[in-house]
């Protein structure tokens, strides 16, 4: 579904992706750990188009297309949805607007048909029962006062609604208690499919152990430098990142 | 602004959409062409250009005007020639001429109308170009909730149309008229009711008041007229649709509402011009009454021809608006959305006052290529336990540059008077210009006045995110903007809030990216 190669990509002249390979498959869920620095939340923004960075190398194929020949907008309406570590208030225009507009806006673009008023409201009500969140969320302004427990419930139910087939998760534990982590977990959980691939980017292990990874990948210095099981989390968990120094500068020589 | 961009907007069928307001959908508008840019090919029967005594005293007489209102009209011509035009505001454009603008140019009637039947069917095509309805629909006009969110069906609206100088048709005239509504032209109302005109007239806006006013005063050629009596409730909204045709014209429309002790009236405006090289000068009057617990609801929503993306040509508007609270517990409620013009200058104000009396102030000006705009309200505390509230959002891109100019003034005896303010600006891209001048003279130790003012950049983030989620940056633009301005909004009739939304998208395309 997803396959990076080589990817090299900087901000302001400064090098953060510095050849990067990633290949997700349907049906399977990644877990990218690592430092602060080591360029998680870049990769999750190179992916989804952002301007501010420019890709210098390497190339990335999402469903057998040149994802980084796309414009942010395309790349959302052919399936990749990425879910913000700091979502964004959009005043004045409520939930229930953004939805139908961006959900007819990926409809428009696979060539369906758009949906109403009516069958919109019957969607989005059965989607947000996954993620717990109560009707008056729709008539709120785009995350405008919400608090970050409701953001982040907010990102989980634009993706159920939106229906991608890879769904990038940056930082979504940042902000939670453990109650909200529970309930966003719980909602990924529910969009988990053999017909879609979920990249979560994370710095802590606690997320994992609700939503349970395939894969997990650690990320230094621009690079994956170890891939492994979901255990390899739990090793992260106890031993910290300080271990990577030493292994980071050693995988960067071979790489 | 692109290449392909100009200012226009799409307008609706009066038919309104089931829709709830926020649900229009933008995207719909594809026309980039300021779509009322058309010439309309009608003999004119028009006054030499400039202005003296002899060309007052003609469009006195073409109207067959009373001896009075020539007095008055020659009174505001001598004054005029005594003033300047003002220099303050946050405006620049080449000295206007004035002798060089027809001063007034009427549609050659055929023949004397005594129907909608009989009306020029140029003018009537004209109209129905530009959307508006002329001919009266059949079904019953039910009641206009005021204030509310609109019903979604709403009952017919009453239109005056005025082309050039000129009153073309008024629709629903009858069926008002059972209600003892006058709803009419104002050279009608010169002749109908001569004593209603005589007494309000300059009585909110003296000839004396600006140069702009005085001007029209001396000049003004038609308008609208309409009087609510004691206690009715106007059961349509009354709508004025202006539209300048002639090249080298002005347009001096002069408009006059009166609503009763405890009547209430919701007005609307609109307004085209064709697109010329040349800029046109629009200097109209609007003067409210609003007797003890009357309310008079006053939308606009503004499309002049703004001038093409160098700056080329484009109405000037300088307008005197003003509304009197007379009675205690009057309201007067301005709402204007201004897209069009070169140049706009323009300050819808409220005079408080009866007790108790309430003026409000919704703006969204919006101004991009090199269109400039100053504008704001006054509002004017006298009487007691006043309340007002200014609620003003300025959009600018391309090289617009637009003003927030507004005066809060609390008189001696205004115990207990409030005021909320709040001024918004948004800038669309590094080349346009927003300014805000809010002046505050407070009189009475009791008053409260409280101002916010913020100044914002559309944000990237904003637009990543809104990208993210498959949406356009075009459309996210809009979408932001339309955010940013539904405050404004939520107060306009739906028919108007349709329009000012489309409006504002159309105006906004490609204005970052």
């Amino acid at each position: 579904m997803l396959e990076v190669k080589g990817l090299m990509a900087e901000v302001e002249g400064n090098a953060i992706l510095r050849g990067l390979d990633l290949t997700v498959n349907a049906g399977e869920v990644h877990a990218i750990m690592g430092p602060n620095g080591s360029g998680k939340s870049t990769l999750a923004h190179v992916l989804a188009g952002r301007e501010d960075y420019e890709v210098t190398g390497g190339s990335v194929r999402f469903e057998g297309r040149d994802l980084l020949e796309l414009e942010a907008d395309e790349r959302a309406c052919e399936g990749l949805f990425l879910a913000f570590q700091y979502p964004v208030a959009v005043p004045g225009i409520s939930n229930a607007y953004f939805l139908r507009t961006a959900l007819n806006a990926v409809r428009k673009y696979r060539g369906e048909a758009e949906v109403d008023a009516v069958d919109f409201l019957a969607l989005v009500r059965e989607r947000m029962k996954l993620v717990g969140m109560d009707e008056k969320f729709l008539h709120r302004a785009v995350n405008d006062g919400f608090s970050g427990g409701e953001k982040k419930r907010n990102e989980i139910l634009q993706m159920a609604v939106l229906d991608p087939k890879l769904c990038i998760l940056d930082e979504t534990d940042s902000g939670l208690d453990i109650d909200a982590l529970r309930t966003v977990a719980d909602g990924v959980n529910q969009l988990r499919s053999s017909e879609r691939g979920i990249v979560v980017v994370t710095h802590y292990q606690r997320l994992l152990d609700y939503i349970v990874p395939d894969h997990v990948h650690v990320l230094s210095e621009g690079r994956i430098v170890r891939s492994g099981g979901k255990e390899l989390a739990q090793q992260l968990e106890q031993e910290g990142y300080a271990w990577l120094e030493t292994s980071a500068s050693g995988a960067g020589g071979g790489a | 602004m692109n290449e392909e961009s100009a200012m226009g907007a799409e307008r609706e069928p009066a038919g309104v959409p089931s829709a709830t307001r926020e649900e229009i959908d933008l995207q719909e508008v594809a026309d980039r062409e300021y779509e009322f840019g058309f010439v309309t090919d009608i003999e004119a029967d028009a006054l030499p250009p400039g202005l003296s005594e002899e060309i007052v005293a003609e469009i006195s007489r073409r109207k067959e005007e009373p001896e009075w209102l020539l007095e008055y009209r020659l009174r505001a011509y001598r004054h005029w020639r005594t003033m300047a035009e003002p220099d303050w505001a946050f405006i620049d454009y080449p000295p206007v001429d004035y002798e060089n603008i027809i001063y007034y140019s009427a549609p050659k009637p055929k023949k004397k109308l005594e129907s909608l039947d009989e009306v020029d069917p140029e003018l009537l095509e004209t109209f129905q170009k530009l959307g508006i309805p002329l001919a009266e629909q059949k079904r019953l006009a039910g009641v206009v909730e005021e204030d509310d969110t609109p019903a979604a069906e709403l009952s017919g609206v009453a239109v005056d149309a005025v082309f050039d100088s000129v009153s073309v048709a008024t629709t629903f005239k009858d069926k008002l008229a059972e209600l003892g509504i006058v709803f009419c032209s104002f050279s009608e109302a010169v002749k109908e009711h001569p004593e209603l005109v005589r007494k309000y007239l300059g009585s909110v806006v003296p000839h004396t008041d600006n140069f702009f006013a005085a001007l029209n005063a001396a000049v003004f050629s038609d308008g609208s007229f309409c009087y609510i009596p004691e206690g009715v409730r106007c059961p349509m909204e009354l709508s004025t649709y202006f539209r300048i045709n002639a090249a080298g014209t002005g347009q001096f429309e002069r408009t006059l509402i009166v609503a009763e002790k405890g009547a209430t009236v919701s007005y609307l405006e609109g307004c085209t011009a064709p697109m010329r090289d040349e800029n046109q000068l629009h200097a109209a009057v609007v003067e409210l009454v609003a007797m003890e617990d009357a309310t008079i609801k006053y939308s606009t929503v503004q499309n002049w021809y703004p001038g093409d993306k160098e700056g080329k040509g484009g109405i000037y508007n300088f307008v005197t608006k003003r509304g009197a609270c007379r009675g205690d517990r009057a309201k007067i409620s301005w709402t204007q959305v201004e897209t069009g013009s070169a140049i706009t200058w323009k300050y819808p104000s409220c005079l408080l006052q009866g007790d108790d009396s309430v003026g409000e102030f919704y703006s969204v000006a919006l101004t991009g290529n090199r269109q400039q705009a100053d504008t704001g309200t006054k509002m004017v505390h006298i009487g007691r336990n006043t309340k007002s509230t200014i609620v003003s959002k300025g959009i600018s891109a391309g090289r617009g540059q637009n003003t927030y100019r507004g005066l809060v003034e609390v008189k001696k005896g205004a115990e207990g008077a409030r005021n909320f303010s709040q001024c918004d600006s948004m800038l669309l891209g590094d080349r346009c210009g927003a300014h805000t001048f809010p002046y505050i003279e407070v009189r009475n130790p009791t008053a409260k006045v409280e101002h916010e003012a913020t100044t914002s950049k559309i944000g990237e983030d904003q637009i990543f995110y809104c990208n993210q989620r498959g949406i356009s940056t075009e459309d996210a633009v809009s979408m932001i903007v339309n955010g940013f301005c539904k405050e404004v909004f939520r107060e306009l009739p739906m028919e108007f809030a349709v329009e000012a939304q489309k409006l504002l998208a159309v105006s906004l395309e490609g204005s970052v990216g």
